[in-house]
């Protein structure tokens, strides 16, 4: 009953959040109390309708291959047909799932966190549009809608990184988050734009069949340029190299948002286009093959990053962009299901990572470097344990989420490439590293005598609480449940351990881990012997490789330098010509002169000018026409 | 004959202005009043006729016919279709709202408001009229009163206004003058002597029966194409624009970019293609070709400019590139989608106009730099302003964002190349309007603007009337793009004919 009405009624979980958002903003700015129960309950209905969703997928046997669909003709003219509607299989009920509780749970820590903010009620108005935008591209049928809805993903996450926006690093980030993923919407509009070309449609469903054809009888090297083109939008989204530059940033945001952004919306919207489109990936070599490199890398480069940042966000934000190199590096190697199965693990676990940190942060009002805090587990004893749990689910130690869905990334890249295989498992000893390096940093050692640190409230924990459980079950469970009967592309995907990899990879974090606490364990900081040995290294990675660097350069000379020479051939060139002939051209010089005293009868001499033209022209006009009209 | 809706769109204005005669130039609110009121029967009349439009049936409707100058062929006649019922909407639309923007105007409130109204009816006229004669002489009224409405209520920094205003109108003139000679020409050869007329109709089918020679309709169309090019500010023909519109008082900027201009791209459609689609034919690589400058040229060009409406003045011209390649490509979802932007781009670079009119009014400064974290003070005019800018850079669910990815459509097919170059465009623009979006409105708040006064009383109005248009056809594209399809959509059969006639480069 209530999955039959869930799924018919699918449309309402983007839509409720997004009813939110207007009612906050329309009536109730300011009634911040109010605001925030609406948002909440809007989105507790929503995520109640997800779970009616996924409830109907399991028993109505919706399948990848058989999906949900309903639609309706958003505009229409000869050849270009977009419509906007729902398409309901495990993937999307999954995703569902996913972004309505974390949406929900991360509401509900706000009512908390943000106390005290002027801005309170529209912050509400803010994340419900966030995860209204997010939910709903989720569940679009076309790649039109999604890119609709991506934007105003990308419009939310601007705002809401930019939400202290009387800071000028907040501003400055938000539009930098804005900046890159544009580039990445140019690559994505105009792969979108062939699609349409070529295929005459860009439902997902209808391409699924054409694209195929089209590559047996075709080739795949046009399509491969334009799947290529397709990925830069989630390069910039999700956060890959060489795109990644805005996501350590948009840490400016309220820790809430980053958690939002980090673990639900935005960065994953990446990594689920190229699921939702698998069906043209998956047939082009060429595009699979970038993808699963890409990934693996930027994966790898953002954990050598994450080595040595000391903001705890900043730290978790490298993680997260390596994590998502993961997914993405799953992707590559054909394994739709792990890459969903990690990007589900990881929403929770990172989740809990961010509002633990934001907890800390609201502790120590905002003190985000790890070596100032010190000893936060006496003070913070519960923050303390759920970080240790996330810290054990992202590092990948049985039993906890992680470890089932990084076991299935590696074997999948070992079945593909041995260099892939060995990237992915050095990135999980460095995730290791870092993650222990942070924990013990920040909870264990001498407490520092200037924080007079304290635990969070309810409002902040109970949230904390859901997210550790999940971090605990979220992977063991669908694991056991068959998740790769339903979330999968292609055949049943039936997992099973591989014992060799999970062993193998348990040690090597138990590795990191075990490197973290020579150096940092007991409150020693024996990092700077190292520091010394290693200094190129270390401030390559301090300094983020100096991409941010390299991108500055290029945008403040050769973007604006090329600006202002247009601008100086536009005054002097284009209007010089136009300037020159109206002073030389002696009447018109004088009528010229005398308008700019302001005196003269503006009436008579506009109309004597025009006349003189109009009959000038004509004389000319009835010479060429009397002369049969050619010239 | 029903209700005359057309004439009573075109004429409320006028009356408007005729009644603000009788008044003492004291009468500073009555007179706004009166404004007010007419171009609130203009634009309530207007919006009848774009919902009342029926566009499963399409063609010309609520049709008036007067005979008025058989001699020469003229007749007063209006009518609306689908290219011409979203520009008569647009232009009520932005008149009304330009009134109250001009709230605050109280130097010589009797001579603005008369010219104001005036110039609203002119371009009214320019999109109802269905005889050439008719949509000159409506287009020939508009000029006077922007020139004297720059002198004497205008501002400017970086030339002085009486430039600014001379500038725009000789471009206009001058534009005005090819136009008139390549109507001319059309005039003279569609039909003999004695049978000749100005009934666009009439000659629209002297193109389809075969009575022009492409050689003709070459020569007239470069006459037509410097004419209406010009008046869109097409590139290189541009630079009367950010100047104008720095120059002119708010409502003026408003009406100029928001529907004035639109009338080139309207012509280019309603005359260039459709009286002369052999010509237009020949000339389209190298319109799409100036619209591709125009795009990539201004947008860099925006980047760098201190003065807020010099910011929206080459934006503007950047975004009439969108609108002539979608109208080069010569086809349906092309000009659907130029047409619509047109749309769109008024509404947004009028809400632009207003905040910045606003911001100006209050801080007496348009200077970027001496501007920043202006949403302390002024949250409303933030709104506004935020809204206008994200239009502006296509963010889909704002008005512009389904015009724009038609045109791609359209073009992408016609000039693959060009279309790539025009798209890159987003880029750009997303890089000139966060600039000014971020040092305008965000940043540390600066004591000096903690006195002025936010959006209130009449400056709601714009805001409203033109952010539920931004939005209300964001989120439901049909309503524009069905109506606009009505239009264009017939052009089906003459498209596939210049299509598929022989090229004429090789007769240059």
């Amino acid at each position: 009953m209530w999955a039959d009405f869930s799924l018919h009624h699918a449309w309402l979980i983007p839509l409720l959040p997004a009813l939110a958002f207007a009612i906050i903003s329309f009536f109730l700015l300011r009634s911040p109390w109010l605001a925030a129960r609406l948002a909440i309950a809007a989105m507790g209905t929503a995520f109640l309708i997800a779970l009616g969703v996924v409830w109907a997928v399991g028993s109505k046997g919706i399948t990848v291959e058989a999906p949900f669909v309903m639609k309706t003709v958003w505009f229409s003219m000869p050849g270009l047909v977009a419509s906007m509607g729902v398409l309901v299989d495990p993937i999307a009920a999954m995703m569902l799932f996913v972004v309505s509780l974390i949406s929900l749970l991360v509401l509900i820590y706000s009512t908390g966190y943000m106390t005290g903010d002027p801005g309170y009620a529209r912050f509400f108005a803010f994340m419900s549009l966030f995860a209204a935008s997010m939910l709903a591209m989720v569940i679009a049928t076309n790649f039109l809608q999604m890119f609709v809805f991506w934007e105003l993903v990308g419009l939310c996450s601007y705002l809401l990184i930019g939400w202290y926006f009387f800071k000028i690093s907040a501003r400055e980030a938000a539009k930098k988050a804005f900046m890159t993923t544009r580039i990445g919407d140019f690559g994505i509009l105009l792969g979108i734009l062939f699609l349409q070309i070529a295929f005459g449609t860009l439902d997902f469903g209808e391409l699924a069949v054409k694209v195929p054809a089209y590559v047996q009888q075709n080739g795949v090297a046009l399509l491969t340029c334009v799947a290529l083109l397709l990925f830069a939008g989630p390069i910039a989204k999700s956060g890959q190299f060489p795109l990644h530059v805005w996501l350590p940033d948009a840490m400016e945001g309220p820790t809430p948002v980053s958690a939002l952004i980090h673990a639900a919306t935005m960065v994953v919207a990446g990594v689920y286009l190229v699921a939702r489109a698998f069906a043209i990936f998956s047939v082009l070599p060429g595009a699979m093959t970038v993808i699963a490199w890409l990934g693996c890398f930027t994966a790898l480069f953002a954990a050598a990053i994450a080595l040595t940042q000391r903001e705890i966000k900043r730290i978790l934000a490298f993680s997260t962009i390596s994590q998502l190199g993961y997914m993405m590096l799953a992707l590559g190697v054909g394994s739709l299901t792990a890459s969903m199965f990690h990007l589900m693990t990881h929403a929770f676990f990172k989740a809990l990572l961010f509002l633990g940190a934001g907890s800390i942060l609201h502790a120590l009002h905002d003190k985000a470097d790890i070596f100032e805090m010190g000893g936060l587990r006496k003070s913070m004893p519960a923050t303390c344990a759920m970080m240790g749990i996330a810290v054990l689910a992202i590092a990948g130690i049985p039993p906890f989420a992680g470890f089932f869905s990084k076991d299935e990334i590696l074997v999948a890249a070992a079945h593909v490439s041995t260099p892939l295989y060995i990237g992915a498992s050095f990135t999980a000893f460095l995730t290791a590293f870092y993650m222990a390096r942070l924990f013990l940093v920040a909870f264990f050692g001498e407490e520092n005598p200037h924080n007079h640190a304290h635990e969070s409230g309810l409002a902040m924990l109970a949230p904390m609480g859901v997210l550790a459980v999940f971090s605990i079950i979220a992977g063991i469970v669908p694991f056991t449940m068959g998740f790769g009967d339903w979330v999968r592309f292609g055949p049943a995907h039936h997992a099973g351990i591989d014992w060799g990899i999970a062993s193998a990879s348990t040690l090597i974090a138990l590795a990191g881990f075990g490197l973290a606490w020579a150096i940092y364990g007991n409150g020693a900081r024996r990092s700077d012997a190292i520091v010394k040995q290693v200094g190129v290294l270390y401030s390559l990675s301090l300094n983020k490789f100096y991409i941010d660097e390299i991108y500055q350069w290029f945008n403040r000379n050769i973007v604006t330098g090329l600006a202002r020479v247009l601008y100086w051939v536009d005054l002097n060139v284009v209007d010089g010509i136009v300037d020159g002939a109206a002073q030389k051209s002696g009447a018109v010089g004088n009528i010229l002169r005398r308008f700019q005293t302001g005196q003269t009868q503006h009436y008579a001499a506009l109309m004597l000018m025009a006349t003189v033209m109009m009959t000038l022209i004509l004389a000319i006009t009835a010479g060429a026409v009397a002369g049969g009209g050619k010239i | 004959m029903s209700f005359p809706v057309l004439s009573t769109i075109l004429f409320a204005p006028i009356a408007g202005a005729a009644a603000i005669t009788f008044l003492p130039t004291t009468a500073g609110s009555t007179i706004k009043k009166v404004s007010a009121a007419s171009m609130g029967i203009s634009f309530l009349l207007s919006l009848m006729v774009f919902f009342g439009y029926n566009w499963q049936t399409g063609g010309m409707q609520f049709v008036e016919t007067l005979t008025w100058l058989p001699e020469m062929g003229a007749s007063y006649s209006l009518g609306v279709d689908g290219l011409s019922a979203p520009m008569i909407l647009l232009t009520a639309l932005i008149g009304f709202a330009g009134v109250f923007a001009s709230w605050r105007v109280d130097e010589r409130p009797k001579e603005f408001f008369i010219l104001f109204l005036l110039l609203v009816a002119g371009v009214a006229g320019t999109f109802v009229a269905r005889d050439l004669f008719l949509f000159l002489l409506c287009y020939e009224v508009v000029v006077i009163p922007i020139y004297i409405m720059i002198i004497l209520w205008g501002s400017s920094k970086r030339v002085t206004k009486e430039y600014a205003a001379m500038k725009l109108t000789i471009y206009l003139l001058l534009g005005s003058a090819f136009l008139l000679a390549g109507i001319l020409m059309l005039y003279l050869n569609a039909y003999p002597a004695g049978a000749r007329t100005f009934s666009m109709e009439a000659l629209a089918k002297a193109a389809s029966s075969g009575a022009l020679s492409p050689e003709f309709q070459k020569f007239a169309f470069f006459f037509v194409m410097l004419g209406f090019g010009s008046l869109l500010s097409m590139w290189p023909f541009h630079s009367w624009s950010p100047d104008g519109y720095a120059g002119a008082p708010t409502a003026v900027s408003m009406v100029h970019a928001g529907v004035l201009k639109k009338i080139g791209g309207y012509g280019l459609i309603r005359i260039g293609l459709l009286m002369l689609p052999l010509g237009f034919k020949f000339w389209a690589p190298l319109i799409a070709a100036f619209g591709v400058a125009n795009v990539a040229y201004a947008a860099f060009i925006a980047l760098v400019q201190k003065d807020m409406k010099y910011v929206v003045g080459y934006s503007s011209v950047s975004h009439m590139g969108y609108v002539l390649i979608g109208i080069a490509a010569a086809d349906v979802i092309g000009i659907n989608g130029a047409v619509a932007n047109m749309f769109a781009h008024g509404v947004m670079s009028a809400l632009f106009f207003a905040m910045i009119g606003h911001i100006y009014h209050a801080t007496h400064t348009r200077h970027i730099p001496d501007l920043g974290g202006l949403a302390h003070q002024m949250p409303r005019a933030t709104v506004g302003f935020f809204l206008a800018g994200m239009a502006s850079l296509g963010l889909p669910g704002l008005i512009s964002f389904v015009p724009e990815f038609t045109i791609f459509v359209g073009s992408f097919k016609a000039f693959p190349l060009f279309a790539v170059l025009a798209i890159a465009g987003i880029i750009l623009t997303a890089l000139y309007v966060l600039r000014v979006l971020a040092d305008v409105l965000f940043g540390p708040r600066r004591s000096e603007w903690d006195g002025v006064h936010d959006l209130h009383g009449a400056d709601w109005v714009p805001l409203v009337v033109l952010g539920a248009f931004l939005i209300g056809f964001g989120f439901f594209p049909s309503l524009l793009m069905d109506v606009v399809n009505s239009g264009i959509e017939p052009l089906t059969p003459l498209l596939v004919k210049i299509k598929t006639a022989a090229t004429l480069w090789g007769g240059l």
